[in-house]
């Protein structure tokens, strides 16, 4: 559904993707792993259009990603995203965050926007904050809204960047098990992560990025368990145990 | 002091005609500027080179000229281009197009404040240039325009009186020809002062509200 092939990318004179070939099937949840600086947001953000890229090719669901191109509308209303800052709306409430996309970008009717919308506050366990600002919400509530959002334009796929990074430790929990929910319905979800344990309950596959390539890729299972990779053992060495 | 008041109850009902013509210019170059200067600012936030170019070389133009000799241009010079224009027309016209590069710098500045996370959250649901700055970036830059913006007004009101250059007879020249005629400079300018003092007071009281509702986020 998702097809990187040899993508190329840098940022004035730093290359921060060199060669990244990789697929993401549909209702596959992907996880990608490594150091900061490696790329891994940068594949994320191409892959929707948020950043161009130099070389190779990526495509959703056949069509390619062009970020200069009018296409690149379709693409974003198949592929959601969510971020680590979650970019809330901080003039819109809850409710109206989640229904900003469906409204004015879909055209959907008002009537029907608002019930999904408040179904969707519902899905993520904030029925009662539809009509809260954004400054309102705990950093968790924040990120919850966000994933109604990406969820009310009804994608294809959510790509999720490092979503409980910026989160207080007992607020990732919320966010994350509204991920799970998500994959066990079947979303398709690439997520940069540095939840090691979400990535081996939740995810099919794993990827692990350094130095702008995949260096080891797998079953999130056996790859997080019995890395092969020097480098990726040695990088779930120091974040498993950062002692 | 007693003078004062028997001028000041003579001259005021001639003076409020002044205040009447200062009201209509402000508001209309207050209007124009603010119209102009937000096309200025979107052509330079456009990510469009050449619309960008042309912005930022039209805003420094009208910066480097003095607005009396801007007023000048369009009351004295334009009519031997074959366009001719009223005195009131010409001063609004060009308060509005001196103030328009202002008032351009500033929405700039407020549009710039925006964290670009919200353009991006806006790219991400499919939002197109147009409706990302409509439903997301203006809404959130007029918080941090509007103090600014009732800075300019009340400059606005005050560089009013350069009409009265091209023979609009709003408060200034309305005072300056009483005080011509009547030699009473003192009453005529005081009360002038006072005027505008008057029409000021509000505005700064508006700027003071913008200001502290900015401040709360």
């Amino acid at each position: 559904m998702i097809e990187l092939n040899d993508v190329h990318k840098s940022f004035g004179k730093v290359e921060v993707l060199k060669g990244i070939t990789a697929s993401v099937q549909k209702g596959e949840v992907v996880c990608i792993i490594g150091p900061s600086g490696s790329g891994k947001s940068t594949i994320l953000r191409c892959i929707n259009g948020l950043e161009s890229y130099d070389r190779g090719e990526i495509s959703v669901e056949g069509l390619k990603v062009d970020r200069d191109a009018p296409s690149i509308v379709n693409i974003r209303t198949r592929v959601s995203m969510v971020f680590q800052r979650f970019n809330l709306f901080p003039h819109r409430t809850a409710l109206e965050n989640v229904i900003e996309g469906p409204l004015y970008v879909k055209k959907e009717p008002r009537a029907q926007a608002l019930e999904r919308g408040r179904a969707l506050l519902a899905q993520v366990g904030l029925a009662e904050k539809a009509d809260a600002h954004p400054p309102q919400l705990s950093g968790g509530q924040q990120q919850r809204v966000a994933i109604a959002r990406a969820l009310a334009m009804q994608p294809k796929a959510i790509l999720f960047d490092e979503p409980t990074s910026a989160l207080d430790p007992e607020l990732v929990g919320d966010v994350l098990g509204v991920m799970r929910k998500l994959a066990d319905d079947g979303m398709t979800m690439v997520v940069v992560t540095h939840e090691m344990g979400f990535a081996r309950d939740v995810a099919d596959r794993v990827l692990f990025i350094d130095g702008g390539v995949i260096v080891e890729q797998g079953p999130a299972k056996a790859l997080l368990n019995q890395p092969q990779h020097p480098r990726t053992q040695d990088f779930l060495r120091r974040v498993l145990h950062p002692l | 002091m007693k003078g004062f008041w028997r001028d000041a109850v003579e001259f005021f009902p001639i003076l409020l005609n002044g205040v009447a013509l200062t009201i209509i210019v402000t508001v209309g170059s207050l209007l124009l500027s603010t119209v102009l200067g937000l096309v200025w600012a979107m052509m330079r936030v456009s990510g469009i080179k050449v619309l960008s170019m042309l912005s930022a070389s039209l805003i420094n133009v009208i910066r480097g000229i003095p607005i009396i000799v801007l007023l000048f241009y369009l009351y004295f010079v334009m009519p031997d281009l074959g366009v001719t224009l009223s005195a009131l027309q010409a001063a609004i016209l060009g308060l509005g197009i001196a103030y328009s590069a202002y008032q351009a710098e500033n929405f700039r500045a407020g549009i710039e404040a925006i964290d670009k996370g919200q353009i991006e959250a806006a790219q991400s649901i499919g939002m197109g240039w147009w409706l990302t700055m409509r439903r997301v970036v203006l809404p959130q830059a007029v918080r941090i325009v509007l103090p600014p913006y009732g800075n300019v007004m009340i400059m606005m009101l005050k560089d009013s009186s350069q009409a009265s250059t091209i023979t609009v007879a709003e408060l200034a020249l309305q005072g300056k020809l009483i005080a011509s005629s009547t030699f009473k400079n003192t009453s005529v300018f005081t009360l002038v002062a006072l005027m505008y003092l008057t029409m000021s007071i509000p505005l700064i009281l508006l700027v003071r509200h913008f200001e502290k509702r900015a401040g709360k986020r």
